[in-house]
């Protein structure tokens, strides 16, 4: 195993990246994966709108609808923005730290296994009897209630992917505590890898509950319980409750790197450090706290009564002062900085008033009588989009241009990426802005068609034609990375030239082993520290010896795969007799690898020292 | 401060001519009919006033620093600011301040409209029994509405006749899935859970009801299934007045002596040969107990603004549901029910239900 890059054969490859440990090839394994559900769940919604588009229109059926609004939101949430999020931590929280990986990087691995074989099962639903069509809440009267095995899916997917989005928090959680180079103190980690840290932290609390949630369904719909029959002594508010103590603080888990994402390239294309950086990781933190605080407002409706929902309604509330804390730094890290308007840059500019929509919308839908109005309403559709697209999307393409060049080597195209934007940006607010109003005059959400003469015809065309042009928008991004994939030239160690932190002083794509001398931090911004002295490298922290690293492994593939085979033998077992055999099999699989990690000791191998000084790609100069 | 309050007041009030515009008086939260649709409408302002002002403030200082912040080709280093704690508490605090000013309203009035003490009272005194505040009971199956006044032993379908200028208390549960009530000129919406009753209360404003033609549109708004959003129902305003003499009408009615053409007695044959009646009921006095109540009761069927609570109510439009039930509403708990009925069945079936009338 050598550090030098060679010309491999396309098997090799795939080998290579089926056995991967390396947390920057891992990256791009999440990357090609979310990306792949990303565009799958924008057909699903283009297809949506499309019916839509016009009243009484017979595209899809009611049932096929319900199907593309589950898949659509699931397969965004959970398979797409996640997993892409997850990208961008794992090509550069390390890096950021000055690491030389994640803690675990077997675990990493394994986390991204389970999630794209939980995704992939997902997905085969539609192929396989239809996909499950009770929202992507999946409120257990008519999750219980929905015939055939689509909402099966939804369960046993999410429980293979939520255990890997549940691993790869708690890696990031050990990283950033354990691994963090010399000097580089929690004050003065860079926004993203704080966002990282308190949104993994999130993870770690919020995702347990939907697995015990979805597990209760489970038992329910395929092992003959009874926890969400009201006959029987269940409960199905309950469900609701579990559901969105998971399923609010999601929102933060992904909108708090995207946070952070922009934190990174504003200060870098405004030359300036973010303004208030103390204020800025406390915000993210108290976000992160009052997450967990306010899961009932989504339940206004449910009538808990005026007690709970004025306590919730009020600490729904709070959460809009931390965030606009953040949004004004923002915007005071830009003044009387010096603005360069590049790809990213354009992204975040257009993130502030986007999200800001989506966040002021928010405190409204916090009052809670007037949220009995809005609830369930188009309204609602667009208050989330502006969150999610305004702000989790923007953060997501900003990334994919700012990274890009650290991941690959290579500087998307420019002209091409300030295309996209503008077409995503008008997309966007053609599409949700006019939501907002089809809500107040009535329009419930989740329906198949509307009947005409109620008002509905015009806003919901106008709604269609800005979908187009998002769509078209991301078609123009694809080609831009053929495009560059194939052209593209090279790039340097900090293509932007303004970087600040630790990823651009290494080379890019960086050496499987980050840096060569592990470096000493002097304060927030390292980087931008030792280029203001007229330093062209990093200081070294240690001197250059042998680097101990990780082997590559085919084992957490093969653990993800045996709980994909069980997960169809649990759903068939009621049809066929051949499913307890194959959830058997299956288990067999799981637990027979995972005694085999256990028994073959690995102690990996090293990069010697003689090497390294003949590679002169590591960031620290020797 | 003062000063404050008038520009508050102004934006308000420009707002709400804006918004006010917007949609259909039968369906629209932007042109409320009723008391509570009011103060939630008078809510909505006041949160998109302040956040009007948020969003003006943010977007000054954002245009200002896109404008004049901008590269211009100098290699220039800007200053590295670490912050500013005066600007840090002044955004702090104004924010907790514009909160508080909304906080105030809202958990007043999330009590106010939670206060249904009155109809406790009157479904405990036997006598009273629901009629004074009057009580209805919201049933929600899948795909349809049933609604019981139990004050005077009376249960409809699809149509909720209600009167106006008086408060109106609900009893509301699901029979099958969850779903929600919602009457949007009216009043916000509530879920019919499967687990317990909801309750809260709505008052329609005649005068206001007159704009809507004393029609209003409900709408499900709780997913519950293919059919999720076709599941309208229609709400009538009617003054106390009519609204007694309608519920009269309904105590008094007599199934039995309805049908008068020949083809009409047929359809009434053949309500009961093809089993229709094992699920409709069509006296409005229907003691079964509510799991056996499965499908609508159809007493005044022939008063109702739609049929199936979705198509104009035309005898055209009730032959093609009975014909295809499924073509209009999949996935309802009727299709399949019953064998296929001859165009002579059809014509008499129909003639029947349209003779099940409290108003002719």
């Amino acid at each position: 195993m050598s550090t030098l890059a060679r010309k491999k054969g396309f098997w090799p490859t795939v080998w290579d990246y089926l056995t991967t440990v390396d947390h920057k090839k891992i990256a791009i394994l999440y990357l090609i994966a979310g990306g792949l559900f990303f565009v799958i769940g924008g057909i699903e919604a283009l297809l949506m709108r499309i019916q839509l588009a016009i009243p009484e229109n017979d595209f899809v059926s009611a049932g096929t609808f319900n199907e593309l609004m589950t898949m659509h939101g699931t397969t965004m949430i959970f398979l797409a923005a996640t997993p892409l999020l997850f990208a961008y931590m794992n090509a550069v929280v390390p890096l950021q730290i000055g690491a030389r990986d994640v803690a675990f990087p077997f675990l990493n691995s394994l986390g991204f296994w389970l999630f794209f074989f939980g995704g992939v099962f997902l997905n085969l639903s539609w192929f396989l009897g239809g996909a499950p069509d009770a929202g992507w809440t999946a409120y257990a009267s008519v999750a219980l209630n929905s015939p055939g095995h689509g909402v099966d899916f939804y369960i046993l997917g999410l429980q293979i992917s939520g255990i890997g989005t549940l691993i790869a928090g708690i890696n990031f959680i050990v990283t950033i505590i354990n691994m963090r180079a010399p000097g580089m103190t929690y004050m003065r980690m860079p926004l993203f890898t704080w966002t990282t840290f308190v949104s993994s932290s999130l993870i770690l609390f919020a995702f347990p509950p939907l697995t015990v949630g979805i597990a209760l369904l489970m038992f329910d719909r395929l092992f003959g319980g009874n926890f969400f029959n009201p006959a029987l002594g269940g409960n199905t508010i309950i469900y609701e409750h579990i559901f969105w103590i998971f399923g609010h603080p999601e929102v933060y888990i992904l909108v708090l790197p995207a946070f952070g994402i922009f934190s990174e390239i504003i200060p870098t294309f405004a030359r300036k450090r973010l303004f208030g950086y103390t204020s800025m990781v406390f915000a993210t933190v108290l976000i992160g706290f009052l997450g967990f605080m306010v899961w009932a407002h989504h339940m206004f409706t449910t009538g808990l009564g005026p007690i709970a929902n004025a306590i919730f309604a009020v600490a729904t509330m709070t959460i809009g002062v931390p965030t606009g804390i953040k949004v004004f730094n923002w915007l005071f890290t830009m003044w009387g900085g010096s603005i360069r308007f590049t790809t990213p840059m354009l992204y975040a500019v257009g993130f502030i008033p986007s999200f800001v929509m989506g966040g002021v919308t928010g405190v409204m839908l916090a009052a809670a009588p007037a949220d009995y109005q809005y609830h369930d309403t188009y309204f609602v559709v667009a208050h989330f989009h502006y969150v999610i697209v305004g702000g989790i999307v923007f953060a997501i393409l900003a990334a994919a241009h700012y990274w890009w060049p650290k991941m690959f080597g290579k500087m998307l195209n420019e002209a091409l990426g300030k295309i996209t934007f503008v077409l995503f940006f008008i997309g966007f607010h053609l599409t949700f802005f006019i939501q907002h109003f089809l809500g107040l005059m009535g329009m419930p959400r989740r329906v198949f068609t509307f009947l005409s003469g109620q008002g509905f015809d015009t806003g919901n065309l106008i709604s269609t034609i800005g979908a187009v042009l998002m769509g078209v928008a991301v078609v123009v991004l694809l080609i831009n990375v053929v495009v560059t994939s194939v052209k593209g030239e090279k790039v340097g160690a900090d293509p932007w030239e303004d970087g600040r932190s630790l990823e651009w002083a290494v080379a890019s794509p960086p050496p499987e082993y980050n840096f060569k001398q592990t470096p000493l931090v002097r304060g927030l911004d390292p980087l931008w520290i030792e280029k203001m002295e007229g330093k062209k490298g990093l200081t070294p922290a240690e001197p250059l010896s042998d680097i101990h690293m990780p082997n590559s492994s085919i084992l957490p593939f093969f653990i993800s795969l045996g709980l994909f085979i069980a997960a169809f033998g649990l759903m068939y077992h009621n049809d066929y007799s051949w499913g307890v055999p194959v959830a058997i099999i299956g288990f067999i699989i799981t637990f027979g690898t995972m005694f085999l990690r256990s028994v073959i000791d690995d102690h990996g191998y090293h990069i010697h020292k003689e090497d390294l000084l003949k590679d002169d790609n590591g960031g620290v100069r020797a | 401060m003062k000063k404050l309050k008038w520009r508050l007041l102004l934006l308000l009030s420009v707002m709400t001519l804006v918004l006010s515009g917007c949609g259909e008086p039968f369906i629209s939260t932007l042109i409320p009919a009723g008391e509570v649709a009011d103060e939630q409408f008078s809510l909505m302002m006041l949160s998109t006033a302040i956040m009007v002002i948020v969003v003006a403030v943010v977007t000054i200082i954002f245009i200002y620093v896109l404008m004049k912040f901008r590269r211009k080709g100098s290699d220039k280093i800007p200053v590295q600011v670490e912050g500013s704690h005066k600007l840090e508490i002044i955004w702090t605090v104004i924010p907790i301040l514009l909160l508080i000013v909304l906080a105030v309203p809202v958990v007043a009035s999330t009590f106010n409209l939670a206060d249904t003490d009155p109809m406790k009272k009157a479904l405990a005194d036997d006598k009273n029994g629901g009629k004074d505040p009057l009580v209805v009971n919201v049933r929600a199956s899948l795909y349809w509405w049933e609604f019981e006044y139990p004050g005077y032993g009376v249960i409809t379908s699809q149509d909720l006749v209600l009167p106006t200028d008086e408060k109106v208390y609900f009893n509301l549960k699901a029979s099958d899935v969850k779903h929600s009530f919602w009457i949007p000129p009216v009043g916000g919406k509530i879920d019919t859970n499967t687990d317990n009753e909801n309750q809260f209360w709505l008052k329609i404003d005649s005068k206001r009801a007159k704009e809507a033609e004393n029609i209003f549109y409900g709408k499900c708004a709780e997913l519950c299934g293919p059919s999720h959003a076709l599941m309208d129902f229609k709400v009538k305003a009617v003054s106390r007045d009519e609204f007694n003499s309608w519920i009269n009408k309904m105590k008094n009615f007599k199934a039995e002596t309805v049908a008068q053409t020949a083809s009409a007695k047929q359809g009434e044959q053949v309500f009961k040969d093809k089993g229709c009646i094992g699920c409709h009921a069509v006296s409005p006095a229907d003691n079964r107990p509510e799991q056996a109540r499965t499908a609508p009761n159809l007493a005044n069927f022939a008063d109702r603004e739609r049929v199936a609570g979705i198509l104009e109510h035309n005898e055209e439009n009730i032959k093609n549901w009975l014909k295809d039930p499924e073509k209009y509403k999949p996935g309802n708990t009727m299709t399949g029910t019953y064998s296929e009925l001859t165009e002579e069945e059809l014509q008499a079936l129909t003639d029947y239900l349209q003779s099940l009338s409290v108003e002719k």
